[in-house]
């Protein structure tokens, strides 16, 4: 669906993003990750048509961002990192200028507006003054005008920025719930975010792409692997022999726990958690708990972010 | 067209809902009624005329500076805000974004300079004078208003802080009134090029004796076609910077 071809984009003499090259299919969520300033911005409004490339070629569906962004801008729907949402406007009167701005008829606009005040949150606040409403409700309100038209792209950049916890857990069920319907492409320097919303991430480092990929992909290419504690009661000697068994496991560190059970603390290239506790079960030690602990992808995250991708 | 319409329709709404453009316009109003009892009409006797040329004199000057601080509202204030993005990432061209614009905002100040009618109005009650002259003051305050608005878009896609915008837009102005000091000390041919350049000394004045000339409202609608343009110009090369 999106080809993005060598694209280099300059600030002046500041380089924003260097050589991006990267294609994304049609009903993914991919997740651009990185610290701040490191390209994920530029890089969305790169493939939202507000920019244009200083080198390379950005096309979307086929149509290159450069020649036809007015068709482009009829399939997307933008989120950006301040929702543009009118203060004076009503919820409802604002979605509804969204709509018709994106080509829709009245008929269609008042069709497609209770569900999507229904799907955003937005039901008791929808005859409010935008002005009035706090982060959070914007936050969906800029949501509600990404989506009011049903585009075929959906681009969000820092969707939870300034968002309270609960907050932060109900914007996430929301693009949860808005995979399928477009294909979704999301910023964050937040890593959590991406593991728990997105199929696919990009990892920006300096406005370079430093890796790409799913999780479990850039687990096993960069080596972040998997760590899981498990908590087993029996012998240490016989439990190393068992762990030892499991070719995958590439650490295994047992200290002494509460009541005489032991404390495994185990790193595997991939995830191994059934044959751990398979072999476990079976040599009769007496498996207590099981389960992936630290995630792969921060590491491979702090690493790349440190300047060590290749 | 249509997405021409709906931009007019919410800006207005925007001027209507929120107190900044009623503020300027109630200053406005004020300032001219104030003008016009102390200035136009004066403690001596005055022939009906000469109050209403006195009167368009200040309403002139006055509907620059309200001109030029709606100039900010235009589209800095977009950008400063950020709700530029949702225009710029809808499929709607970027003339479409700076006439929708442009007529919401002449709109609303039209409507505040036809607000100030009584005023010439009132020279009724004791003198007479020509409902035409009255017309042909108007339509040069509207387009005197017009056309700094039109300077002023320019001014606003020029930068994303409003009062930069006005600044820029009071510079802009000021630079086209300075041509008609500069003609007083040139001598002919740059004398007449250079007083062709001033809206308000040399393109408005006719209208404020009542005298609609053809070369006038060619200079202002030539002066509003272009800065529309340059506007679409900035917009549209925006996406390189």
């Amino acid at each position: 669906m999106i080809v993005v071809d060598h694209v280099t984009k300059y600030y002046g003499s500041h380089a924003a993003v260097r050589d991006l090259d990267f294609r994304i299919e049609e009903g993914e969520c991919v997740g651009f990750l990185g610290l701040n300033g490191a390209g994920k911005t530029t890089t969305l409004r790169l493939l939202a048509c507000l920019l244009l490339p200083t080198s390379g070629r950005v096309t979307v569906k086929g149509l290159d961002a450069e020649e036809r962004p007015h068709e482009i801008r009829k399939l997307l729907g933008f989120l950006p990192d301040t929702p543009p949402v009118y203060p004076e406007m009503k919820v409802r009167d604002f979605l509804r200028f969204a709509g018709k701005l994106r080509d829709m008829t009245s008929a269609q606009v008042e069709k497609r507006l209770p569900a999507v005040i229904e799907s955003t949150g937005l039901s008791d606040v929808a005859d409010d003054l935008i002005g009035a409403l706090s982060h959070g409700y914007r936050q969906r309100v800029g949501i509600a005008q990404a989506i009011v038209h049903e585009p075929a792209l959906l681009i969000l950049d820092e969707p939870i920025q300034g968002l309270d916890p609960v907050q932060i857990v109900e914007m996430r069920q929301m693009i949860r719930d808005l995979r399928g319907k477009h294909t979704i492409l999301l910023s964050t320097h937040i890593l959590s975010e991406i593991e728990q919303t997105c199929d696919r991430i990009l990892m920006l480092h300096q406005g370079h792409i430093t890796a790409q990929g799913t999780e479990d992909e850039l687990a096993s290419r960069f080596g972040g692997g998997m760590a899981i504690e498990l908590v087993a009661r029996g012998d240490e000697e016989r439990l190393r022999e068992v762990l030892g068994g499991i070719e995958e496991l590439t650490e295994v560190t047992v200290t002494p726990g509460e009541a005489g059970t032991l404390r495994v603390k185990l790193r595997a290239a991939s995830d191994v958690r059934e044959e751990v506790a398979k072999a476990v079960i079976a040599a009769d030690l007496g498996l207590l708990s099981l389960a992936r602990v630290t995630t792969g992808l921060e590491n491979i995250f702090v690493r790349l972010s440190r300047g060590g991708a290749s | 067209m249509k997405n021409v319409a709906l931009i007019v329709r919410r800006e207005l709404g925007a001027y209507a809902r929120t107190p900044s453009g009623w503020i300027i316009a109630a200053i406005t109003l004020l300032f001219e009624a104030v003008i016009f009892n102390a200035y136009a009409v004066g403690a001596e006797p005055r022939m009906s005329t000469e109050v209403l040329l006195r009167f368009l004199e200040v309403a002139g000057g006055t509907t620059i500076v309200m001109a030029m601080i709606f100039s900010m509202r235009l589209l800095a204030e977009d950008r400063y805000v950020g709700t530029h993005v949702l225009m710029f990432t809808s499929p709607v061209r970027e003339g479409e974004i700076v006439i929708g614009k442009y007529l919401a905002s002449l709109a609303f100040i039209t409507i505040v300079v036809l607000l100030s009618l009584y005023l010439p109005a009132l020279i009724f009650v004791h003198g007479k004078v020509s409902y035409g002259h009255i017309a042909s003051g108007y339509l040069g305050l509207v387009l005197l208003g017009a056309s700094t608005l039109a300077i002023g878009m320019f001014a606003s896609s020029l930068t994303n802080h409003p009062f930069l915008a006005v600044l820029l837009t009071g510079g802009f102005a000021a630079l086209l009134e300075a041509c008609w000091w500069g003609a007083l000390i040139a001598d002919p041919p740059l004398r007449d090029l250079l007083a062709w350049f001033a809206p308000y000394y040399s393109h408005y004045q006719p209208f404020r004796r009542g005298l609609v000339q053809l070369s006038d409202l060619v200079f202002f609608g030539t002066v509003i076609y272009f800065a529309l343009l340059a506007s679409t110009r900035m917009l549209k090369s925006q996406r390189w910077q």
